[in-house]
């Protein structure tokens, strides 16, 4: 019997039954309903949001909406879609969208959301390329999502943040609070303008401009903060683990992005081209040298400084997409989703223990079905509990609710301080 | 809400204002001096106007806003650098909707103020009716405002300020101490030192979403969702609760808007005003300017015209028309008014059109079938109606071309490929990677049709970017005012040479 356990059937995600299977038994619905809905009676928030469903074979399905989360569910194990997506709450429900006058059908309230993806740290990581995704090239990821997690919170006041891994190389975040809610996309703009440091395509070598139009000021109180978080991750990530400025074309970056006002640069590349020096090695004498400048020549010094302070965002700061996050009609990947290609759950993830995470040990679709099979069919521990408890998707459920209930503990006390305030009268 | 009450039986004359007795409940008592109504130059526009108004005043004080706030758009979206689109509308004001300050001398400050108002609400009565419209005037009007707060008597200004209450919250001498950092790396200062300008300046505590500009340009230090903004920053806090107002005042004017429909005669008269706006056209006619100055056009000179200054979409038409021998009849009714417009007597119109038609058609058909159309466009036929030349507006919305049609405007109907080998083969000025082009197609994108001619008009005159076709930077609303504004440089260009040449300048050689 012992060998039973390694015998499991392959359970191929883009088979018909599995994605049924899941979500007949697995996906969490109600969770879900309630993390859309913020109250525990259907209200605009979900009757007038728009889902989007992939279909197999790539059929695409947009204006999808419903009255309840049992609805939901229906159309859900009937359509079987490869996956879904969440838009805003438009001014009418979506499903009537054929029958509403012109123009009657506007975006109004929606999650902020932020996308980040590895395929914007293909220049500078070094372990994979491509649609790959290993635990270290994730310390990326993890950085960013350290410097977001606080500035979202402490810069902008907000709460109720959900980090969601989108099943292969990237990361979503979905902020609930009202405020959040309410945004315009000239708010998300500017807000997300704000956010963004890193600019400029593969031609350009310096995508860090955030000091005014002469590139000298001093850097944003908030960027400062950021890149203090940053400076370990800087040299743990860049320069330790991934050895940016290793290879030829690495250091070769490096020295593009340093000033050219002093011949720093010409030395250091024939040292370069002659040894193997570590990445680290290489940063240390670049310091060294700028260091020297200090006493010297103080305003080349500033220079230099602030150069070295571009580089470590450039290589640390958070690569945001920052398209999606600026308006509201912008449809983004449900949670709880199964990636298509990896078969992984796009699961919740925590982030004071993102450093910690391992995409390759998120749970797929198939090792929760073969969970569930593992479950003794006559079990009275089956017949009480909900079928995700018995799989290793439950902690990652249990996030979510937990997540959800403090929602909708201050969705409660808003509505609560609303109406006493109309008692008054 | 605002709903106006006219009296269209009134003689024109009847311009006194005068308090609405039906409506005059809070207002009236502490309005009983018109003067306090309008204390200030700037108005939030917060309270609906409870004044008669006559039918034409209605329609007249709507059209001046409204050429102002096309106006106004045709500039944005021309991306001028600040200070030079400021003064570009500051210089349309003055003309058509001027609003003087309190100091200002020989001028109805009142008689302003009141229009101002007045058409501004008719306006919003007009702009509500599509989330599209309503962004489109928000626009405009934020802009106007704009400009207008920041040319404002600064004592007057503070005073309106004040007026307004806001409640800002002042960051206190403690907290300022405390962020001191911080608040001092936000400033930007130019000139001054830091310390100095840290000394002298004091800061509004916002939450973030109400300053999203200032905070996309990190011009604020932002913590715990509050921005922290400067006074020298005000301007976008104004702004902010300006726009978030009237965004507020539109929806709910939208909702209120079925009752207003009720009186037939204001609902064409809006209707014209908002179709008017959405063509980006403030409801341009054209006046011929061939009867004024006299210069006739004939059959000869027709192909020579064309060439030098024809826009874009009749360019295309003459064309086909040389090209094919034939034209559709919409097309026909396009170019002949058109012609008519430029000064083509009707005995030359039927020369040209018997030349262009060639041999492809014998005398008896087109005697026939031609001659009466081009009579019945000089009025000469039928209802005996004097056609007036189609301006853009009607070309870019009325009869949209079929597949086989000629017609219409290229920016709006051609593909954007043919777009673009068709300005290529007319206007040698033109290449396909230069900057100009890239505006031209931009403006298409965005629909601004009448902007991307525009730009065409400017380039192929020698004109910079914003010049436009007058002094105003004006945009292109009529295809015959771009012929005729690029006749008239012609002419002045002629006119430099001969006095030159007149005056014997030995300094300037000719070749
Ligand atoms: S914008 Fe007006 S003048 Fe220019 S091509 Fe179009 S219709 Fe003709
Ligand atoms: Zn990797």
């Amino acid at each position: 019997m012992a060998i039973a356990v390694n015998e499991h059937a392959d359970y191929d995600p883009s088979s018909p039954q599995v994605m049924n299977a899941f979500y007949r038994r697995l996906f969490p619905y109600r969770p879900f309903f309630l993390w859309l809905n913020q109250d525990h009676v259907p209200a605009k928030l979900y009757t007038h949001r728009e889902f989007a469903f992939t279909l197999q074979g790539d059929v695409y399905i947009r204006y999808n909406s419903f009255h309840t989360a049992d609805e939901f569910k229906r159309e859900v194990l009937r359509l079987n879609p490869s996956r879904f997506e969440i838009g805003p709450q438009y001014s009418a429900r979506p499903r009537d969208r054929k029958t509403l006058p012109a123009g009657a059908l506007q975006p109004q309230r929606r999650e902020l959301v932020f996308d980040i993806d590895m395929t914007d740290y293909d220049e500078i990581r070094t372990c994979c390329t491509d649609k790959k995704i290993c635990k270290r090239c994730w310390g990326f990821i993890a950085a960013a999502v350290k410097v977001l997690d606080h500035g979202l919170r402490e810069t902008f006041g907000f709460k109720h943040l959900l980090w969601v891994y989108s099943g292969r190389r990237g990361i979503h975040c979905w902020i609930s609070d009202p405020a959040a809610l309410d945004l315009t996309d000239d708010q998300r703009k500017g807000l997300v303008t704000f956010m963004e440091v890193i600019k400029g395509g593969k031609e350009q070598a310096k995508k860090v401009n955030v000091r005014g139009s002469k590139d000298e000021g001093s850097l944003h109180p908030v960027l400062k903060e950021s890149l203090e978080l940053l400076k370990p991750e800087f040299v743990d990530v860049c320069l330790r683990d991934q050895d940016c400025f290793r290879s030829e074309q690495g250091w070769e970056t490096l020295l593009a992005l340093l000033p050219t006002d002093r011949d720093v640069v010409g030395p250091l590349r024939a040292d370069w081209k002659n040894s193997d020096k570590s990445s680290m090695a290489k940063w240390e004498q670049v310091m060294k040298l700028v260091g020297e400048m200090r006493t010297s020549n103080s305003p080349l010094f500033r220079k230099y400084e602030r150069a070295l302070e571009d580089i470590i965002l450039q290589y640390s700061y958070p690569r945001i997409d920052a398209e999606v996050s600026k308006h509201r009609n912008h449809l983004l990947k449900a949670p709880f989703c199964v990636h298509p290609g990896t078969g992984r759950i796009c699961v919740p993830v925590n982030p004071s223990l993102v450093d910690e995470f391992d995409p390759a040990l998120v749970p797929t679709v198939g090792e929760l079905l073969n969970e569930l099979d593992r479950i003794p069919p006559d079990s009275g521990e089956a017949r009480k509990a909900d079928d995700y408890e018995h799989t290793s998707l439950k902690p990652y459920v249990d996030m979510f609710e937990k997540h959800v209930a403090a929602i909708l503990r201050d969705s409660r006390g808003a509505k609560r301080a609303a109406k006493e305030e109309s008692m008054d009268f | 809400m605002f709903k106006p009450s006219t009296r269209h039986n009134l003689p024109a004359l009847t311009a006194d204002v005068k308090i609405n007795k039906r409506q005059s409940t809070s207002a009236s008592s502490s309005s009983s001096s018109s003067s306090s109504r309008w204390p200030y130059r700037l108005n939030f526009y917060d309270q609906p106007p409870v004044l008669d108004i006559t039918l034409e005043e209605f329609e007249v004080f709507a059209i001046a806003r409204l050429r102002v706030l096309t106006h106004i758009e045709a500039l944005s979206h021309r991306s001028l650098p600040f200070p030079q689109f400021s003064s570009a509308v500051g210089t349309y004001l003055k003309q058509h909707l001027p609003l003087s300050s309190n100091t200002a001398r020989n001028v109805n400050v009142l008689e302003e103020r009141r229009k101002d108002e007045i058409g501004h609400w008719v306006l919003r009565l007009a702009f509500c009716r599509s989330p599209d419209l309503r962004a489109r005037f928000l626009r405009s009007e934020l802009a106007l405002f704009r400009q207008r707060f920041e040319t404002d008597d600064a004592a007057e200004r503070a005073a309106f300020l004040k007026s307004l209450q806001f409640d800002w919250q002042l960051v206190d001498a403690g907290e300022k101490a405390r962020l001191e950092t911080e608040l001092k790396t936000c400033l930007w200062t130019s000139g001054t030192s830091k310390d100095e300008a840290f000394r002298a300046e004091s800061w509004f505590k916002v939450p973030w979403h109400t300053v999203p500009d200032l905070v996309g340009q990190r011009r604020v230090y932002i913590n715990g969702g509050m921005a922290y903004v400067p006074q020298s920053l005000q301007i976008s806090l104004v702004l902010q609760a300006f726009g978030s107002r009237l965004e507020r005042a539109l929806e709910l004017t939208a909702k209120n808007l079925p009752r207003l429909d009720e009186d037939e005669r204001l609902g064409p008269v809006l209707d014209h005003l908002a179709t008017s706006f959405l063509s980006g056209l403030g409801a341009a006619e054209y006046q011929s300017e061939s009867d004024g100055n006299g210069t006739t056009v004939t059959a000869d000179m027709v192909d020579d015209v064309a060439r030098k200054h024809f826009p874009p979409c009749m360019r295309n038409l003459y064309d086909r028309l040389k090209r094919d021998h034939h034209l559709k009849h919409f097309a026909r009714l396009q170019l002949g008014l058109f012609l008519k417009g430029i000064g083509l007597p009707l005995d030359e119109a039927v020369v040209f059109w018997r030349r262009m038609y060639g041999a492809t058609m014998s005398d008896d058909k087109f005697n026939k079938e031609y001659k009466y159309n081009i009579r019945h466009g000089y009025g000469q036929e039928g209802k005996r109606m004097n056609y007036a030349p189609k301006s853009c507006q009607a070309i870019l919305t009325i009869n949209q071309p079929g597949t086989q049609d000629s017609h219409g405007c290229p920016f709006r109907h051609f593909s954007p490929d043919n777009l673009v080998i068709f300005l290529l083969s007319t206007y040698p000025q033109l290449d396909r990677s230069s900057p100009e082009m890239r505006d031209i197609l931009d403006s298409v994108k965005t629909s601004h049709y009448h902007v991307a001619c525009t730009r065409v008009f400017e380039v192929t005159h020698g004109l910079k970017k914003g010049q436009g076709l007058g002094p105003d930077g004006e945009t292109v609303t009529h295809p015959n005012k771009f012929v005729d504004r690029s006749r008239e440089m012609e002419r002045d260009r002629m006119e430099a040479i001969k006095a030159k040449e007149g005056g014997g300048d030995e300094d300037v050689k000719m070749d």
